[in-house]
């Protein structure tokens, strides 16, 4: 199936990624690859996959549990050290609420 | 008498010798690595994105400190490891604390990690020695290092064709003899198709064997972490140093670790063992000379006294299809945490908090990494899902009982690596699907988690070099490595070097 301009638009604001204005083309650029990638994937459709289980994971048995103890150190200011702003422990973002 | 083989022609095991003997000391053998490294032929490969010469010849002298110190042969008894001195290469896809770990990317161009993955911690223990950070495809999607944001690494075979992907500059390196060894990950054939493309020796261990701790998450259900080298005793030498159970990760398996490198696993004969030839993998789309190169190669597994059966995987061409929806769900989940908040490029200018999120993946992104977000958004999007997604987990679970069922009639399955050999740079940057088929018989490996293996079986016309591809039942690496082995103690084709890099 091949995904319109409005389609590539509304996924790419999905995954959050902007298209540069300034390019018109872009969107219809990656409407064309996606399609084609889709028409690659739907060659599944050949395959009849009625009553199989998914798999999600080449391991299936359950995971792993752990102590419930404090294992992790502190290393707040470090971590924020290559953050691109941060403040008092805070990573600073534009303001969400007024 | 041929000269003193030359240092950077010797395996990890020859290293470990000569320097406990004196012949030469970890700094010396570091220095010998950084000159090539810094030579104007290696700088035309684009094989490593930072190198980290000083912090190498800083690990070479405690190396050697450790090394005096230790009273042992380097297997135990001492403070020091076959790896003690030996100059590697890390993808830069593992972090490495206080260096750059870009992932290829431009969104991670000022990351500088503050821990070490494991892979990396284990093999610092070890007391090897981080020579540099090797050039890879943005985020491993790629099979021919051109999605880089740092330019494309060059095959050493021929600097017109690509070394391969996502682990491109691991390969490179390796192939021309700029490290000893280089660590790489393969999510779907990533270590072992540069390997087949550049001549090397690579090993993708089960799924759960190696940490994915401090691995840059592309697709967590796929990817695992691995070794590109000169001959399957050194893979299996490093590749025991950074297996086993790490509490980190939580899908790191607990099962012990069989000494891959010990004589009596390695060395074992292979009389009696049965190989398994998939018709599917030898048929249409193969190269004539990469079939006939893979053929001679299992004839000479059979004079050393392998059986071969013919197995079926009727499904194998459906696993590009079913992993172009699993891998792409998996990283658009996984590269979410690309924000521009914590860490990596932030956006200069923008409006708000929805327009810096969008604007600084947008400039820090690349166009395969955007279009294998956008398809997992798509295939994961509420319409779509049972379609696209819950589809490819069926048919996942139909390819890894496909495998399951040839294992009942072999020890291990053999056929190419790729369909060809290296191609050149550019030839099929314009069409992803086209990159894609690039991985036809690697990907459905991982889709089982099952170990697979790329060695060297000779060369086509033009002096490109042909990988035998080795499929293992679930965490038995020990077959392959014993097989590839024993495989190159009968031919040479892993000793072959590239031309100017001898």
């Amino acid at each position: 199936m091949s995904i319109t301009r409005e389609q590539v638009a509304h996924i790419a604001h999905l995954a959050r990624l902007k298209f540069d204005p300034t390019d018109p083309e872009e969107a219809e650029f990656y409407a064309h690859q996606l399609s084609r990638i889709l028409a690659l994937v739907e060659q599944m459709n050949r395959i009849d996959t009625d009553g199989v289980a998914p798999m999600s994971h080449p391991q299936e048995s359950p995971l792993r549990l752990r102590d419930d103890r404090v294992t992790a150190e502190n290393r707040r200011e470090e971590y924020q050290q290559i953050a691109p702003s941060a403040e008092h422990g805070l990573y600073l973002v534009p303001r969400v609420i007024e | 008498m041929p000269a003193a083989t030359a240092l950077h022609q010797k395996s990890i095991a020859a290293h470990a010798r000569s320097l406990r003997k004196g012949e030469y000391s970890c700094v010396e053998l570091t220095r010998h690595f950084l000159a090539r490294i810094e030579s104007t032929a290696a700088a035309e490969l684009n094989a490593f994105i930072t190198v980290t010469a000083d912090l190498a010849l800083e690990q070479a002298h405690e190396a050697d400190r450790r090394i005096k110190a230790a009273t042992g042969n380097g297997n135990g008894g001492g403070d020091d490891s076959l790896l003690t001195g030996i100059p590697l290469v890390h993808k830069d896809l593992f972090c490495t604390r206080g260096v750059l770990t870009s992932c290829g990317s431009k969104i991670l161009q000022n990351f500088i990690s503050p821990y070490d993955a494991t892979v990396v911690s284990r093999l610092k223990r070890c007391g090897a020695v981080m020579l540099a950070k090797s050039n890879m495809d943005e985020f491993a999607m790629g099979s021919s290092n051109e999605t880089s944001y740092y330019g494309p690494a060059r095959n050493p075979w021929d600097t017109a064709t690509v070394p391969g992907g996502s682990s491109g500059g691991s390969a490179a390196a390796v192939a021309a003899r700029l490290a000893s060894v280089a660590t790489g990950t393969d999510t779907g054939g990533s270590i072992r198709q540069p390997a087949a493309l550049c001549g090397l020796t690579g090993i993708k261990p089960s799924y759960g064997r190696v940490s994915r701790h401090g691995m840059i998450a592309f697709a967590s259900s796929l990817d695992q972490g691995g070794v590109l080298s000169r001959c399957a005793e050194d893979a299996a030498i490093v590749l025991h140093a950074i297996s086993g159970f790490d509490p980190r990760d939580a899908t790191s398996l607990q099962d012990e670790v069989p000494p891959y490198a010990d004589p009596a696993l390695l060395d074992a004969p292979i009389a009696g063992k049965t190989i398994g030839l998939p018709s599917e993998f030898f048929g249409d789309g193969v190269d004539d000379e990469v079939a006939a190169r893979v053929e001679e190669a299992v004839a000479q597994l059979r004079a050393l006294g392998a059986k071969t059966t013919p197995v079926e995987l009727p499904l194998s061409a459906a696993g590009i299809p079913c992993y172009y929806v699993i891998a792409p769900a998996e990283a658009s989940s996984n590269l979410a945490r690309f924000d521009g908040v914590r860490y990596g490029h932030r956006a200069a200018e923008y409006d708000d908090l929805t327009d810096l999120y969008a604007k600084t993946r947008a400039e820090g992104f690349g166009a395969e990494v955007k279009r294998r977000i956008m398809i997992g958004a798509y295939v994961l999007s509420s319409g779509y899902y049972d379609a696209y997604y819950l589809k490819a987990q069926k048919l996942r679970r139909m390819i890894a009982d496909d495998f399951a069922r040839a294992f009942e009639k072999c020890d291990l399955i053999a056929g190419p690596t790729t369909p060809a050999t290296a191609f050149a740079l550019g030839e099929k940057n314009d069409d992803p699907v086209a990159m894609y088929l690039n991985d036809i018989f690697t990907n459905a490996v991982n889709l089982a988690g099952l170990p697979g293996m790329s060695i060297p079986a000779g060369f086509d016309r033009r002096g490109l070099p042909v990988g035998l591809h080795l499929i293992g039942r679930y965490l038995d690496e020990a077959t392959l490595l014993n097989v590839a082995h024993r495989y190159q103690q009968e031919t040479d084709w892993h000793l072959q070097t590239p031309p100017g890099w001898e």
